[in-house]
């Protein structure tokens, strides 16, 4: 595999020289590999949006350096604009940006700005309207009409336009309703398959992460805490909970069942992955 | 970054600065723009100064913080003060060119127009700095109440007034957010000719006020189930009380009038 994005000691600090400095991100490095998809979690406030702002050059390092495809971001700070259509970052409460008159001239905003046009600009508007779920119906609407969920499927759909190569998602299921979120993180799941898009989801809920991401990153109090594959990651469950953080529910029972004497590893984190375990246990002959 | 604006930010802190009962640091406050505009020489001037200087001190609000105040205000600044400086008429002119000259006079004036704005702003601004939006807008209703009798609904235009203040810091957050997220989408605000700067603002000014009106309407729906029905027959949590401080401060502040006053009388 090759690397598309890496992040190198960076080091971000709000309000230098006030009484209210503070570092935000201190001394993370990291690796993005193409095509994977990276699940970053951590407590409110452990840095993950002052993290991904980076990515795409809203924000500057205090220190450190951020590299797309080998090269500073930073390299050319006028052409910090060819980035953001690159990485696309898509904020959280995304649906609060929402401004033209029609889903599909809000849509067109980034594409716009990057200078497609006519046939190419129509293109990529309706394919990123598909590929979020909204039908052709929605695109004459006033965005203002429509559901909180399906705002933010437009707002999504905005980012997505610009075709980035990595697409960086902010918490993009917070304050939706189950159904939502299932629906959205499976829009972005197949959105993923199809398209081979590197992906960079920021979440705190355990759960949607574990069931996404290939690698995660946790942060906490705006350094790594661990990074590793799912599997490695929830090996440590006990320091994921002694830090304050979650584990998947299914994590939890597995931690459970084996405190109570049942020899599971609990570093599984979906059901399938558990009742293979307990299957194998029953046939074996223990205790179960 | 927007953020670094202050304007009427508030610095906690529990010096006598900050104890002062908020009419009392309102009412110094229009004894000190008074007494900068009886000023009339550099001897009043450094009186005043030195009366920030202490003030200032006594607060310990960083000196650093009240200049940073000056900033957004610093075109006026230089304006006003080449303003006078070159378009004062008078005797003893030490430099013309075309419609321009500077005179003993101008400088004189530029010089006292700077100062006067200058410590002006910065006196408020410690006022704002040392007392919580709540107490100044309490202490500025309480100061009004006369003026109920002549029908001028004065709480709610001090409701008004701290309801705008608090939500200044809300409103500039939401700005930064709106504005990282259209950079985001690759908007450009820097370059381009007026025209094409003001369109580029659509996209945050429309979001902005979008979520300034659902914010007021969600405020007012959850005042309303709170039952507030205006001023009348409210009472408070925090009766304001002057004490004994406050008298002395108030006499301070009415005798540093009088020396400025007197100075001016000395012809100084
Ligand atoms: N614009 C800002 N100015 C000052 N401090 C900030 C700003 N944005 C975030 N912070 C602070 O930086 C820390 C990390 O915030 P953030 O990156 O938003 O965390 P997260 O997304 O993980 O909740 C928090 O303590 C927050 O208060
Ligand atoms: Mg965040």
């Amino acid at each position: 595999m090759n690397t598309i994005l890496q992040v190198e000691r960076l080091t971000h600090t709000y309000s230098v020289g006030t009484p209210f400095q503070r570092s935000a991100v201190e001394d993370i490095s990291f690796a993005v590999e193409r095509g994977e998809f990276l699940g970053i979690i951590g407590h409110t406030g452990s840095g993950k949006s002052t993290l991904i702002q980076h990515l795409n050059g809203l924000l500057r390092p205090t220190a450190g350096r951020v590299l797309l495809e080998g090269k500073d971001i930073w390299a050319e700070p006028k052409k910090i604009r060819n980035v953001r259509f690159q990485v696309g970052l898509v904020f959280q409460y995304p649906e609060y940006q929402l401004f033209e008159e029609t889903v599909y001239k809000d849509i067109a905003f980034g594409p716009k700005n990057q200078g497609k046009t006519g046939d190419a600009l129509d293109h990529a508007v309706r394919e990123a309207a598909r590929l979020v779920g909204l039908r052709d119906e929605h695109l004459d609407k006033s965005p203002f009409e429509l559901s909180g969920g399906q705002k933010r499927r437009v707002a999504l759909a905005g980012v997505l336009a610009m075709e980035p190569k990595v697409l960086v998602l902010d918490e993009p299921t917070a304050g939706l309703d189950p159904a939502g979120r299932e629906n959205l993180m499976a829009n972005i799941r197949d959105f993923h398959r199809n398209q081979g898009t590197t992906i960079l989801l920021v979440s705190h809920s355990m759960d949607e992460i574990a069931r996404n991401a290939n690698r995660i990153l946790v942060l906490k109090s705006a350094r790594i805490l661990m990074s590793g594959t799912p599997a490695e990651v929830f090996a440590r469950g006990e320091e994921l909970l002694a830090a304050g953080l979650d584990v998947p529910q299914i994590t939890r029972v597995a931690m459970a069942l084996r405190d109570r004497g049942l020899p599971v590893d609990p570093a599984v984190y979906t059901v399938e992955g558990l009742e293979a375990q307990l299957l194998a246990l029953k046939r074996g002959g223990g205790p179960c | 970054m927007l953020k670094d604006i202050t304007l009427g930010q508030y610095f906690p802190g529990n010096t006598v600065a900050h104890r002062l009962d908020p009419r009392t640091k309102i009412l110094l406050v229009v004894l000190y723009i008074t007494a900068l505009f009886c000023a009339g020489s550099f001897a009043a001037y450094g009186l005043m100064a030195a009366v920030l200087a202490v003030c200032v001190r006594v607060s310990r609000v960083g000196l650093r913080a009240l200049v940073k105040g000056l900033k957004p205000v610093l075109f006026i600044i230089v304006f006003t003060g080449l303003l006078n400086l070159l378009f004062t008429p008078g005797e003893g002119i030490l430099w013309a060119w075309g419609p321009f000259h500077v005179t003993e006079t101008g400088l004189r004036n530029a010089a006292f127009m700077v100062l006067r704005i200058m410590l002006l702003i910065m006196g408020t601004f410690l006022m704002t700095y040392t007392t919580s939006p709540i107490s100044l807008t309490d202490g500025l209703e309480r100061l009004l109440s006369g003026l109920k009798r002549f029908h001028v609904p004065v709480h709610e235009l001090t409701m008004i007034m701290s309801i705008a203040l608090r939500f200044i810091p809300t409103l500039i957050e939401e700005t930064d957010k709106i504005m990282s997220a259209q950079k985001a989408r690759g908007a450009d605000f820097e370059s381009g000719n007026l025209m094409e700067k003001a369109r580029a603002l659509v996209p945050i000014l429309v979001p902005l006020f979008i979520s300034a009106f659902r914010r007021a309407d969600e405020l007012a729906t959850a005042m309303e189930c709170r039952c507030y029905h205006g001023g009348e027959g409210r009472t408070k949590l925090h009766v304001l009380q002057y004490q004994r401080r406050d008298y002395a401060a108030l006499t301070l502040g009415v005798l540093i009038l009088a020396g400025v006053i007197a100075l001016r009388a000395c012809g100084l």
